[in-house]
């Protein structure tokens, strides 16, 4: 387990590399000039000039790539362009919001799918089944600024339930962070319920069809203690891996939930420096969320281990 | 079901009691004023960028030596009075009294001479004026004098510029700053102090009332006059940028102004009774196309000149505004109803027709080249006045490639002067603040030294060079007009650009929110909000 876990960690090593070198040429090739956006509408060419130079985009891109891969070896993503602010602290200011998000999504989309899926798979068939599937499709094909604007007008604007926009950090009291925070997290987890409660219904189908399944009722065991200590703990697995790839997904899917519910996160922070041309900031935010993402899939490989004992690393 | 109905009872919805008992959180604050800006506050220098943002923030904190007015005259702001020499060569000027940085120290002379040469290294007007200046010198520590080498006539015109780059006046410490590269510290004199430790750059941006500065006793208008604070806090959401979330959040409470209302919200929040769309602006802003002269077809005067016998303004006021009320067409490059605001010799838009387009266009020798136009897609203010020109070329006989982009891209790909077929352009469609182009020196399509010129499209013409040497150098009003309309006409003769007509960038408040005025900008004193 120790050796698997360390050898997972080095992998990630190449696998930022890679990632590192893609981004950084990729920015160099795409059009656009951050001198040109920083220097505003009314600047000369001349000006122009002047900001690219200071900013080093004169020199040639190898120069550019080592200056900027020397730094980032020392954990140095090196200073935005745009703001003149380190790229880390950056991150470090855009990184709860972002988290926050991701974690109350994850954690409705969790608690009002799983059981949807164990209902929609015990009632197979059934008017329960039926609407779990149809709201599935529903919530696959609602785009989210869609369903944003829809939940905005009804619960903040006709009923002034919770506020249409903002943030409020968790340290400025638990009540705020969640009154701004609850209807992006349910706009954002409704794919994800969707998404989910299809996966747990198919998994618990097919071991509710299993001998243990069978024996356990004929041993007179309550239906819950049998949908959920052995039908449910039996199809953790897939659960699990889809949870996995959703948190993954998330961290980098906020973007629109961000701009419209003007939630200052990592995806907004990411959605200004692509318009800027703001290249360490989005090396940094990119190098940051492929981490993240190899990290996840670590952890959903090393949850399988407690959810099913037979698996060995 | 009843496990569904029990987990349901447990977790989604007391949260959403709980917040339901919790209403109004973010109104509960008397006396801050939280304002969406037109967009993202990055750069804190306002003399080393000319983006609008950095212009606004410089007025929160900083104060000028001169201001202007809703009627676009010069008046003094932080001096008290002035004199000038019979030849027009010395200037002196007297500070007003009690003018205060906000770490304590007293505004010098020092300061004033040390913001103004660091100015004079970035802005336009401020470099011309610098061209003039043979020294400067602070006599005593509330006084400062311009020695000029020759008399100029837009001393004053230049210390008051409203627009990028404002003559913003630093401490001395600060000013010293390579004018190339970003200042660190943001102190000024101004009536508010910027809030350091709280601006979190793409989220929020802080100001807190100066308590110390002492307005004017004049009522303010424009970037003149008392600037009284009436509120203990400003906030700039900085998050806040989709136009339809502005709108639910001014509805909802959470905000009291929206800088810029995009105009197809405009009918709607004029509807609703707890919104208001104060005026506060005269002169609103003009759209503008500009011309590559450096490739052909554009390198050709008479090419130009079809170009803009098509460009009605109508047609892109009603496509890109919409609103009636908002906008109306006018011929001059400098802004009707401004000082220089001539239309000399622009029939040929001013009287424009298709006819006549094609008719020019034939005489012009158009060889068939595509026009490059840029279009910034991402960009509603502007997005549609690219698919108007394209088809009024058209229609004209030009065989148009209309190119789609951001507009960052647009922003780099149209500071280069490659052929258009290696990268270039032809053509771009963009607009200005009044106070950017109503003065025949600060209208950086006036600069007509060609590839020498700073702004883009880099326009060749000597004569407009000419004459505007002679309005920096006129000393009278009359003289300047007369001169303001001999550089329009000649303007309009070698078609520089297509003015494409003004409009008024709409507002939007809460009712609770008083004391709007003319401040032709994003000006923010006076301001009283219900209760505070």
């Amino acid at each position: 387990m120790g050796t698997f876990f360390a050898r997972r960690l080095l992998s990630t090593l190449p696998v930022l590399l890679i990632v590192a070198v893609l981004v950084f040429l990729m920015l160099r090739l795409t059009p656009g000039d951050p001198a040109a956006v920083l220097a505003g509408d009314a600047a000369s060419t001349e000006q122009i000039a002047q900001i690219r130079a200071g900013l080093g985009l004169d020199r040639s891109i190898p120069e550019q790539f080592a200056i900027w891969f020397g730094r980032l070896v020392t954990g140095d993503l090196g200073q935005s362009f745009y703001y003149k602010t380190a790229v880390t602290d950056l991150i470090g200011q855009r990184l709860e919001p972002t988290v926050s998000l991701a974690a109350l999504t994850i954690v409705i989309a969790v608690l009002v799918a799983v059981p949807l899926g164990v209902i929609a798979a015990w009632r197979f068939g059934g008017w329960l089944d039926r609407a779990l599937m149809a709201f599935s499709v529903l919530g696959f094909s609602i785009p989210v600024f869609v369903l944003a604007y829809v939940l905005i007008w009804l619960v903040s604007l006709q009923l002034g339930w919770l506020p249409v926009q903002g943030y409020k950090r968790i340290a400025d009291g638990v009540l705020p962070w969640l009154q701004h925070l609850l209807l992006p997290a349910i706009t954002l987890s409704i794919i994800y319920i969707a998404l989910i409660a299809r996966v747990t219904r198919a998994s618990v189908l097919e071991t509710l069809g299993e001998d243990y399944i069978r024996t356990a009722r004929a041993k007179g065991l309550q239906e819950k203690r049998v949908l959920i200590r052995h039908a449910l703990a039996n199809a953790a697995v897939p659960i699990a891996t889809v949870i996995g790839i959703g948190i993954a997904l998330l961290i980098g899917g906020v973007v629109v939930t961000e701009s419209v519910y003007a939630i200052p996160g990592l995806g907004r922070l990411t959605v200004d420096a692509v318009l800027a041309r703001d290249f360490p900031t989005i090396q940094g935010v990119i190098l940051l969320f492929s981490f993240v993402y190899v990290m996840i899939n670590l952890l959903v490989d090393l949850s399988y281990v407690f959810f099913d004992p037979r698996i060995r690393y | 079901m009843n496990v569904l109905c029990r987990l349901a009872s447990r977790t989604v919805f007391p949260l959403l009691a709980l917040a339901v008992a919790l209403p109004g959180l973010a109104q509960a604050q008397g006396s801050v004023l939280r304002i969406v800006p037109h967009s993202n506050l990055a750069i804190l220098d306002p003399i080393w960028t000319t983006a609008y943002m950095s212009r606004n923030h410089g007025y929160m904190i900083y104060d000028t030596l001169f201001g202007t007015d809703e009627n676009a005259k010069i008046k003094p702001q932080m001096v008290e009075s002035w004199t000038e020499s019979g030849d027009h060569r010395l200037w002196t000027f007297k500070l007003r009294k009690g003018l205060e940085f906000h770490d304590g120290k007293p505004v010098t002379g020092e300061d004033v001479i040390a913001s103004l040469q660091r100015w004079g290294k970035r802005d336009a007007m401020g470099s011309a004026l610098m061209t003039f200046v043979q020294r400067m010198d602070s006599p005593t520590p509330d006084t400062f004098r311009i020695f000029l080498g020759e008399a100029c006539g837009f001393v004053l015109e230049a210390l008051g510029k409203p627009s990028s780059n404002v003559p913003f006046i630093m401490p001395k410490r600060i000013a010293e700053t390579d004018a190339f590269k970003q200042i660190e510290e943001h102190i000024g004199s101004g009536p508010y102090t910027f809030k350091r430790d709280e601006f979190k750059p793409g989220d929020k941006a802080v100001y807190l009332k100066n308590a110390k500065y002492v307005p004017r006793s004049e009522p303010p208008s424009g970037s003149t006059g008392g600037k009284h604070v009436y509120v203990d806090r400003v906030e700039w959401n900085l998050a806040l940028r989709d136009a339809q979330a502005q709108v639910n959040a001014l509805k909802n409470g959470e905000v009291d102004v929206i800088e810029s209302l995009g105009f197809d919200h405009y009918e709607t929040v004029k509807a609703d009774s707890n919104l208001q769309i104060p005026k506060y602006s005269n002169y609103g802003l003009q759209y503008m196309a500009r011309f590559n002269h450096l490739h052909k077809p554009f390198d050709n005067a008479k090419v130009r000149q079809a170009a803009l016998a098509a460009f009605a303004q109508e047609p892109f006021l009603r496509a890109q505004v919409g609103v009636k009320e908002l906008y109306k067409t006018c011929p001059s490059m400098f802004i009707c109803g401004t000082p220089y605001g001539s239309t000399a010799g622009s029939d040929l838009q001013a009287k424009s027709n298709m006819k006549k387009a094609q008719d020019l266009l034939k005489a012009s020798g158009y060889d068939g080249t595509p026009v490059v136009i840029m279009k910034p897609t991402d960009l509603a203010a502007i997005q549609k006045l690219p698919d108007v020109a394209a088809q009024l070329l058209r229609q004209a006989g030009f065989k148009v490639d209309l190119q789609a982009m951001d507009w960052q891209t647009l922003v780099g790909r149209r500071a280069k002067k490659d052929a258009p077929d290696k990268g270039g352009w032809h053509m771009f469609l963009t607009a200005w603040q009044t106070y950017d182009v109503w003065s025949p020196i600060a209208n950086p399509t006036m600069d007509t030294r060609g590839e020498k010129s700073g702004w883009f499209g880099w326009a060749t013409d000597d004569k407009i060079m000419e004459l505007r040497g002679q309005f920096m150098r006129a000393t009278d009003e009359p003289t300047k007009k007369k001169l303001a309309d001999q550089m329009h006409a000649r303007a309009f003769e070698v078609a520089t650009h297509a003015p494409l007509g003004e409009y008024d960038q709409p507002m939007a408040a809460r009712k609770n929110i008083s004391g709007f005025f003319v401040t032709n900008g994003n000006i923010y004193w006076n301001l009283k909000k219900n209760g505070s």
